[in-house]
């Protein structure tokens, strides 16, 4: 037996279009609201702006993952075929990696030798961003995850095909029942349904 | 839809600039649900027999795969053909083949994302998993050239007992890097891709394990723009950082050859030739696989005439860049006053033992896309495919030249020996293909083949000012920001 008990989530109206729900997220922006979001089957040319977004951060993320795997690169190609880390001091590294400069094709064993590693310090600085990206990515969105309130909706399943829907949440500041609900079908919302969540 | 209709221009034109009109991306005006119906019931419905009438002989051609490479593995490596001079013959050819059919995939989903290119949503899903599934039968060859294949692992850069690293100044060291980065982030690419459609598919499942399973793979995705914005952001990173590697990817394979001392392989036009050929050979086999699954699953509102055109053309282009190439190696023969590599050369392509395969590769690569410069015949689907079937020939028998007839014409006379592959090089490289067409296939029953999201996101109507300007005309402004929207032809 399910419980009676029920948390409101929020409310979700449905649009027609992309233009209409790109005016509407510009009349729900400026009214103020903050929680809340617009879900459509495409990423929509310019929704960022009418919805107030800033830009993504993750660049800053992917950059210090690039970084990360050049860094991985070269210490791990110069502490294994050259001397360049006993010749600044920390021989010891090498130690600990119990190793020692492979002589061969008559390359120089000291940091001069660095543009043979040029190859796998660019690959692996492209492997590391590019799974910073994927990983950044999902830390971002706060995904994956199993379920979600909306998905309960009897509208929703519409927007990964042709739905556009705006969702404004209970948890936002401005949110009430009634103002909410009646703001919504004023800027053009449909259907708009009371969404709960199971506690 | 007034998007199509197009202003009569003799009598309205006044001298101001005109702006031709844009061929529609997608044809006959099709909805948002036409578009998600149509893909996701290749998933849905029963596959046609033809797919079957494939799938079998795919899934016999694997187990043949896997018999001769445990046949190789109890027998040892000699059951190949290559013997001194010639130890990197059918093999290494294979590899190269597979790996450059993979490049088409990354430069439809990164190069032409970052070059605006809309028309690439209908084909770039396809052609990732392709190149995933080539990178998959490009990865077999060396791991079992190395001969004993369970000793792979010494590729990895991990610590051993021996205290032995590997040597990180080894062209072929740098290959183990190129090629494991390019499938990661090709997989990476292509995931990240596939989640909003699996979420489509997800939400038109019944409850079930096909459900659960794309809701595992969709991760919990509701198209919040919250997300988009994220998600824009880490497709646009992953497409900047793709680019890059796709050119380094077969500039290091091409490295394998260029930094040895052999005659014919010594040369600094091998990276940008090889980039070339790799993308040549890819667009070819990425038409040989989409036009026969446009027409199978009737998608050809969505795999427009349009599609077909602009990559013939990329063929033609590629491949008029390999022919230079060809006519570039001799010229530098020459040019080089080095007698060794001259005479590999005249070995090569004038009276050589293969001398054959020259031919083949020439006239498969150079003549035959020329075809493409008359436009009827990037129109006609026979045509486009029989030139696709010749580059797909051809780009081998160009590994194979570069590779094979090297090497039998060594620098020691005495040492030169016409090089044959037995049935276990044949038969294995046969096998590929049904391993390449088996994932393919299972890639068509399971997965959307085309990127859905991305296609609806180029239809006119998903324009947010699509309507805004009905009273004043189209501003010049609305042609800057969407430059892909169908306007009429008359400015102002």
């Amino acid at each position: 037996m399910s419980t009676t008990l029920k948390r409101v989530h929020g409310f979700l109206a449905e649009f027609d279009s992309v233009a209409d729900l790109y005016h509407a997220a510009e009349h729900v922006r400026d009214a103020g609201y903050q929680r809340w979001d617009v879900h459509s089957p495409f990423a929509i040319h310019g929704m960022d702006h009418a919805m107030g977004v800033k830009r993504s951060k993750l660049p800053y993320l992917v950059f210090c993952g690039g970084i990360t795997g050049t860094t991985i690169a070269f210490t791990l190609q110069t502490i294994t075929q050259t001397n360049f880390w006993s010749s600044i001091g920390l021989g010891f590294l090498q130690t600990l990696a119990e190793t020692y400069p492979t002589v061969v094709q008559a390359k120089p064993t000291d940091i001069w030798t660095l543009p043979a590693f040029f190859p796998v310090m660019f690959e692996l600085t492209i492997l590391f961003s590019a799974f910073t990206t994927l990983f950044g990515l999902l830390a971002l969105m706060g995904l994956p995850r199993l379920n979600h309130p909306l998905f309960a909706a009897k509208t929703f399943p519409k927007f990964s095909d042709d739905g556009f829907f705006v969702c404004i949440e209970a948890r936002d500041p401005k949110f009430s029942q009634e103002g909410t609900k009646s703001f919504l079908e004023k800027i053009g919302g449909k259907n708009v349904e009371l969404v709960e969540d199971d506690i | 839809m007034e998007a199509t209709t197009i202003a009569p221009h003799s009598d309205t034109h006044t001298g101001a600039p005109r702006i031709l009109d844009r061929e529609p991306l997608v044809l006959n005006n099709r909805s948002y649900s036409w578009i998600t119906n149509r893909v996701c019931g290749i998933v849905e419905n029963k596959q046609p027999l033809l797919w079957w009438m494939l799938m079998v002989p795919s899934v016999i051609l694997t187990g043949v795969m896997v018999f001769c490479f445990a046949y190789l593995i109890s027998t040892g490596v000699g059951v190949w053909g290559q013997k001194q001079p010639v130890a990197w013959a059918w093999d290494i050819t294979n590899f190269v083949f597979w790996i450059g059919i993979g490049h088409a995939g990354t430069l439809i989903s990164a190069i032409l994302f970052l070059t605006r290119q809309k028309w690439r949503t209908s084909v770039n899903r396809a052609a990732e998993a392709m190149t995933i599934f080539a990178v998959m039968c490009a990865g077999l060859f060396p791991a079992f050239h190395v001969g004993r294949v369970w000793m792979v692992w010494f590729l990895a850069p991990i610590p051993n007992a021996n205290a032995i690293w590997q040597n990180f100044k080894s062209p072929l060291l740098w290959d183990v890097f190129a090629v494991s980065t390019y499938f990661s982030v090709s997989a990476v690419f292509w995931f990240l891709g596939l989640v909003p459609d699996l979420a489509t598919l997800r939400d038109r499942c019944k409850p079930g394990l096909r459900k659960t399973m794309y809701g595992i793979f969709s991760l919990g995705w509701r198209g919040a723009n919250r997300h988009w914005s994220h998600y824009e952001t880490a497709y646009m990173l992953l497409a900047a950082l793709s680019t890059p590697l796709v050119l380094s990817v077969h500039s290091v394979v091409s490295f394998d050859f260029a930094t040895s001392v052999v005659p014919g392989w010594h040369t600094t036009i091998f990276p940008p030739y090889f980039v070339a050929g790799a993308i040549f050979g890819g667009f070819a086999m990425v038409l040989t696989l989409m036009i026969p699954v446009s027409k199978i699953y009737g998608l050809g509102d969505l795999i427009t005439p349009k599609h077909i055109d602009n990559m013939a053309k990329i063929i033609l282009l590629t491949g008029t860049i390999v022919g230079y190439a060809y006519c570039m190696e001799f010229f530098m023969a020459y040019y080089s006053a080095n007698k060794y590599e001259l005479q590999t050369f005249q070995l090569r392509g004038l009276y050589g033992p293969s001398v054959w395969a020259y031919y083949f590769m020439f006239g498969f690569n150079v003549f035959a896309p020329q075809l493409f410069w008359y436009r009827p015949f990037r129109h006609n689907l026979w045509v486009v495919m029989f030139v696709c079937m010749c580059v797909n020939a051809g780009m081998w028998f160009e590994r194979y030249v570069i590779i094979g007839t090297t090497l039998e014409r060594l620098l020691v006379p005495g040492s030169w020996r016409t090089y044959e592959a037995t049935w276990v090089d044949k038969v294995t490289f046969l096998g590929t293909f049904g391993f390449f067409m088996m994932l393919f296939l299972l890639f068509l029953r399971f997965l959307p083949v085309i990127a859905i999201g991305e296609v609806k996101g180029v239809l006119p109507q998903s324009n947010p000012h699509h309507d805004d300007h009905g009273k004043d005309g189209i501003q010049e402004e609305d042609l800057m920001n969407y430059p892909d929207r169908h306007v009429p032809k008359v400015l102002a």
